[in-house]
């Protein structure tokens, strides 16, 4: 599926691994269970770890050097830990690599993933990305600190956004 | 002489600026383009529902209802007014304070809800999070700032928390919805540890507050009482402990069954000490700096707040005395709807929603404008919303209580009954909410009218009666000395009285039911009878709820089944 970037729709070069099959060759994005094997694995292609909701982020810790990519899943909209997991990925892990959220994820729910860390998403094939961008670019000021360090909007905690 | 404000910023709650107003507007255009986009298919109902409930729409038995959040119970003598024609333009003329000090509107079209939204936002004013499963309005005590018994004003830190919730990019999609209460005062007004966080303040001693925290209470289907985490919370800590505190919840809590998805089960399902634990170890390892409530943000958002400009005391509590001394009936609505001032001269009073044989909280939008005139008059132009549902004015001089008793006699608002048994609170049930198993209202009114006489109240005494329709229990019934639970019994609505529930801070309790559920009529005729053998049982200068703890709940039960 297609890739929303900075208000631009683009290809997905990553893989995700197969169940039961061993790991292709380029860049490719496995699960928790098979993170070691991934490490492990010889070959020119950058890896990546798909999180689920329920995966404790501290797991990565020793491993995150090595990592490119980090996607964290939404099982359903409604399921906000993804938001959680990825600030902890920055905020915690110190991690300077691409965050992406995947699963079932709303327009509406944009800009709160790139404030907790997020740079990409994972959209259906023929999204309107217009309708995306409109979401980020629907409030110029927030009222908390994220891990994007903001600059501050007056006084207490507002924060400048675009 | 009149007290109209005439400073630039609003007694008692934050002032607005452009960057909030352009806040709101922001706000308003979304859900515009969130209810167009719902209209035209590109959102599902089942997308749009999150969506909408975060900005206080519901979908009711019989219309939409619009929740407005009016943050820590204030609200100024203008906004009070947007509120009425909201009532009468877009309502049935009417709107229905909450018991998480807000106000809702119970016929709402779902089209008219941008431009509602709109007049709000003109007045500085929201449904931001006042549902969905988020951090929800910061509710805090009704006589912040007045109180005689205040250490500290809670305002100023419950706007902090409002803005730093306000659509946390964390914290909107949470297992279930969090409510937090602050107070400032020893005597808990706010059922702190009935609260996802209830927050204590008290000056530390460095000369900024600290707070106690507590985590986990709640009514709902679960009622439990919250457990403290932290004795002195410092000041600047307070963003950064709450966001471990939220962390850990959002991470843990339990999304597998709605029931079981407060912080309440995840805090009792790993116990205080490894709950207390997760969340300290989030707190150490977490960039506290960059969650820093310093000194100066304190001072940036109290220099918004407006604080009232007091006249000297004068004769103001002489002129009192001799009218109480005159009027009867008037020194009884002053012994029962006023609470001691510390200011000399003042006093803070409830205008109790609660009128005989009428709809607890319910308000008409004429209703609104004359509290917001008197607000003006006499108050500073502040109103405030109780968790108890009613309004109170904050700063009201002795010797115009005299003329407010009779204004507000003459329009339905004089009833003398705060904290008595005709004070209830109860939610809006069947005849609204789609969860409801029963109707709260008819059997509040009916209570309402069997205990009307004041002189039967009086001599009851004091007594917390909450009625819910359904166990989700927004009556808060758990809580009340004398709590009344709607059910579905084969059908037919049917009632369960519990007994003994309590939510002051020393004495914090949960009702128990005393058995089975009965029709209205019966529960009305029980209730008259429990209340009889308290009159006939309690010794000199018992309270209902004391007289109940010390016989336990046997002889009530035993009134409330004996058949005529």
């Amino acid at each position: 599926m297609p890739l929303l970037e900075n208000g631009q729709i683009k290809d997905d070069n990553w893989q995700i691994a197969i169940e039961g099959e061993s790991l292709p060759s380029g860049d490719v994005l496995v699960p928790l269970a098979r993170l070691a094997e991934g490490l492990g694995r010889n070959g020119d292609g950058r890896l990546g770890v798909l999180l689920n909701a329920g995966d404790q982020v501290e797991d990565l810790r020793v491993a995150l050097p090595r990592l490119s990519c980090v996607q964290v899943t939404f099982p359903i909209f409604r399921d906000g830990r993804g938001f959680t997991q990825a600030r902890a990925l920055r905020e915690h892990l110190h991690f300077k690599g691409e965050i992406r959220a995947g699963g079932h994820i709303l327009p509406d729910q944009y800009e709160f993933l790139l404030r907790c860390g997020v740079n990409s998403v994972v959209v259906p094939e023929g999204v309107d990305a217009s309708v995306w961008q409109k979401a980020h670019e629907a409030f110029t000021v927030a009222y908390q600190p994220a891990v994007l360090n903001e600059q501050p909007e007056g006084f207490a905690f507002r924060r400048k956004l675009l | 002489m009149s007290h109209a404000p005439h400073s630039p910023l609003p007694v008692g709650h934050y002032a607005y600026d452009e960057v909030d107003r352009t806040f709101l507007k922001q706000r308003v255009a979304q859900f515009r383009d969130q209810v167009e986009r719902r209209i035209s298919g590109a959102l599902t109902e089942e997308e749009f529902k999150p969506l909408r409930l975060m900005n206080g729409l519901y979908l009711q038995l019989h219309a939409y209802m619009l929740r407005v959040a009016i943050p820590y119970g204030i609200l100024n003598s203008g906004q009070m007014r947007t509120l009425a024609q909201i009532a009468q333009r877009y309502d049935r003329d009417y709107g229905h304070f909450t018991t998480r000090q807000n106000i809702q509107f119970n016929w709402i079209r779902l089209e008219d809800t941008p431009d509602i939204l709109a007049l709000l936002a003109d007045a500085d004013m929201h449904a931001i999070q006042t549902s969905g499963n988020c951090i929800r309005n910061v509710t805090a005590d009704q006589f912040a700032g007045a109180a005689a018994d205040e250490v500290l004003d809670p305002r100023v830190h419950a706007e902090i928390l409002r803005q730093w919730s306000t659509l946390h990019p964390e914290f909107t999609f949470l297992p279930r919805k969090f409510k937090i209460a602050i107070s400032g005062s020893p005597q808990d007004r706010v059922a702190a540890r009935f609260h996802d966080i209830g927050l204590m303040a008290r000056n530390g001693e460095n000369g900024r507050p600290v707070f106690e925290v507590y985590v986990g209470g709640g009514l709902g289907r679960t009622p439990i009482v919250g457990v403290k985490l932290r004795d002195d919370l410092p000041e600047e800590d307070l963003i950064a402990y709450l966001e471990a505190i939220l962390r850990v919840y959002n991470e843990f809590g339990r999304r597998d069954n709605i029931y079981k998805a407060r912080i309440k089960i995840l805090v009792q399902a790993l116990g205080v000490d490894e709950f207390r634990d997760r969340v300290n170890s989030e707190f150490v390892a977490m960039d506290r700096a960059r969650y820093r409530l310093d000194e100066g943000i304190v001072a940036a958002i109290r220099a918004r707040f407006g604080v009232p400009d007091f006249d000297p005391a004068g004769q103001a509590a002489e002129k009192l005395a001799q009218q109480r001394k005159a009027d009867r009936a008037f020194d009884f609505w002053v012994r029962t709807n006023t609470h001691a001032h510390k200011q000399p001269g003042y006093v803070s009073v409830t205008i109790s929603c609660k009128p005989a044989g009428g709809i607890p909280g319910d308000v008409t939008s004429s209703q609104m404008n004359l509290l917001a005139d008197l607000a003006d008059q006499l108050s500073f132009g502040e109103l405030r919303i109780t968790h108890l549902q009613n309004v109170v004015l904050g700063h009201v001089r002795q010797d115009k209580l005299y003329g407010l008793w009779q204004t507000l006699e003459q329009n339905g608002l004089g009833t003398a009954n705060v904290g008595f048994i005709t004070d209830i609170v109860a939610c809006p049930g069947l005849d609204y909410c789609a969860l409801a198993n029963a109707r709260s209202i008819p059997i509040a009114q009916k209570l309402s009218e069997r205990f009307a006489s004041p002189d039967l109240q009086r001599e009851i005494g004091p007594l917390r009666l909450n009625i819910s329709g359904c166990i989700n229990a927004c009556g808060h019934h758990h809580a009340g000395h004398i709590g009344i639970l709607g059910v579905d019994k084969r059908g037919e609505e049917a009632f369960q009285i519990t007994l003994g529930g309590a939510a002051d801070q020393d004495t914090v309790s949960i009702g128990q039911i005393i058995g089975a559920a009965m029709s209205e009529d019966e529960t009305v005729d029980a209730i008259a009878r429990i209340i009889d053998t308290y009159l006939a049982r309690r010794t000199a200068g018992e309270q209902f709820i004391e007289t109940c703890r010390r016989l336990g709940t046997a002889p009530f039960k035993d009134a409330a089944y004996a058949t005529a």
